[in-house]
């Protein structure tokens, strides 16, 4: 399990990044990237997202 | 421009706090380099960018190249439409600019330049450089080439999306009810007069607020912020754009802002052996108002005269910089703990008694009070209501 970004939607802003408690998203210049051996999919920053650009995926 | 393998300081990140905070040790004769990751600094906006007059004009000489619009007061909607209105002159908080943050930016992140500082942007941190135990430069990507450079002191002003404290091993992680998560439509083709417009509703906006702030031309900037733990996925945007369909169904969308903004108050600690958090990093942004520009303005100018100092002495270690600790906690950590004490209570009421605290005071002349004044006048009105915030007045 993971947390897949819609690069489409994504607004690219950090707020999943300054929630997520195993520091596994990063904003690098304009994308989210995602450390999928730390995620663990406890979808906090699903929910806190403005613009509902993520979701967990897989499992 | 090339970048130098060793500097005295590193800011990673060129906002309000970081431009600041590079700016006063470059003053102080420091060789310093500030980074921006972007590939413009100020650019994609993730602010409401309402400041008031007298902060700003305490950091820089107002300039009409980033000022949109000045404004009178503020005017805050209950949930049933009671209007409350606080225009005093001079309080500072209400009475204010909005500004244009792509230009207000650059202006300071250049004023650092000028100071000597080197800037480059489009250039990452990626991690910390560490030797005997404390934070001595940083590891990057600069136009896509790896750096490395090192540095007497780290100062990490990487914003609310901040890995630089993590990296150090400072907890900044924010819970759910930490963070406001906001979107924002700057409107073309709207009638508004120059007055902030706050609209509180769990309705609208639940834990949080619709702003309304002008920016001149028939233009605005209309935001929402929700809290975190009171949100679902893309909530923000979704009740923002119901909200702009309903009270400004004519506007163009000339721009989309979306954004966190930390809530969470004053944070334990932000310092560590080599390393100092500034600005949102140091989640020093206001939990009421969500305002960050000031705060993070104050807290970088302490930053850097600490930085000159603590390099002037040789001494960067955590011990040496709990002068920015206490500093920056003198001037703005009393009035982020007592937002905070604040906020915990208005999250918690219902529209009902959002209405019940407007109509207490509706008729009393508070057309001249600040934020403070109209919060004690609440609590004096309603103290059964706001019982937890007996030890603010």
């Amino acid at each position: 399990m993971t947390v897949r970004v819609d690069r489409y939607r994504c607004g690219y802003c950090g707020a999943c990044v300054g929630v997520c408690p195993n520091v596994a998203i990063e904003l690098v210049e304009t994308w989210i990237a995602v450390n999928d051996e730390l995620c663990e999919s406890c979808s906090i920053c699903v929910k806190i997202c403005p613009i509902g650009a993520l979701e967990v995926v897989g499992g | 421009m090339i970048i130098k393998k060793r500097y005295d300081l590193v800011v990673v990140g060129a906002g309000p706090a970081g431009s600041s905070a590079a700016k006063r040790a470059a003053e102080a004769g420091f060789d310093v380099l500030l980074i921006e990751k972007r590939q413009e600094i100020g650019d994609p906006v993730r602010c409401a960018e309402g400041a008031g007059k007298r902060g700003i004009k305490r950091h820089i000489k107002p300039d009409p190249r980033w000022i949109a619009a000045e404004v009178r007061g503020s005017r805050v909607f209950a949930p049933d439409g009671t209007r409350l209105e606080i225009s005093e002159e001079g309080s500072g908080v209400e009475v204010g600019y909005v500004l244009e943050r792509k230009i207000f930016d650059r202006v300071l992140a250049e004023e650092a330049a000028d100071a000597g500082a080197d800037v480059m942007v489009k250039t990452l941190a990626t991690g910390l450089i560490r030797e005997d135990g404390r934070v001595a430069g940083i590891l990057g990507r600069s136009l896509g080439r790896a750096v490395e450079v090192r540095a007497g002191l780290v100062v990490g002003a990487d914003g609310v999306e901040s890995m630089v404290g993590r990296w150090a091993g400072i907890e900044t992680t924010l819970a759910p009810g930490d963070i406001e998560t906001c979107a924002q439509f700057l409107l073309k083709g709207v009638e508004v007069d120059d007055y902030c417009e706050f609209y509180l509703s769990n309705r609208l906006a639940p834990g949080g607020y619709v702003w309304v702030f002008p920016k001149g031309d028939g233009m605005a900037n209309v935001g929402i912020g929700v809290l975190g733990s009171r949100s679902e996925s893309g909530m923000p945007i979704e009740l923002l754009t119901r909200f702009v369909n309903k009270n400004f169904p004519s506007a163009r969308v000339v721009e989309v802002v979306v954004g966190g903004v930390p809530v969470c108050g004053p944070i334990k600690r932000t310092i560590a052996d080599g390393l100092m958090l500034v600005g949102d990093a140091a989640r020093q942004s206001d939990p009421v108002t969500g305002g960050g520009i000031l705060n993070a303005l104050d807290a970088g100018v302490i930053a850097g005269d600490v930085a000159a100092e603590s390099l002037e002495k040789g001494d960067v270690s955590r011990e040496a910089l709990k002068e920015y600790e206490e500093r920056w906690r003198e001037k703005i950590g009393a009035s982020l703990a007592r937002s905070l004490v604040v906020k915990e209570r208005l999250v918690q009421l219902s529209d009902k008694d959002l209405n019940t605290l407007a109509h207490s005071i509706k008729d009393k002349d508070i057309a001249r009070m600040g934020l403070f004044d109209l919060l004690s006048l609440l609590f004096k009105t309603n103290p059964r209501l706001l019982w937890s915030l007996r030890k603010l007045f």
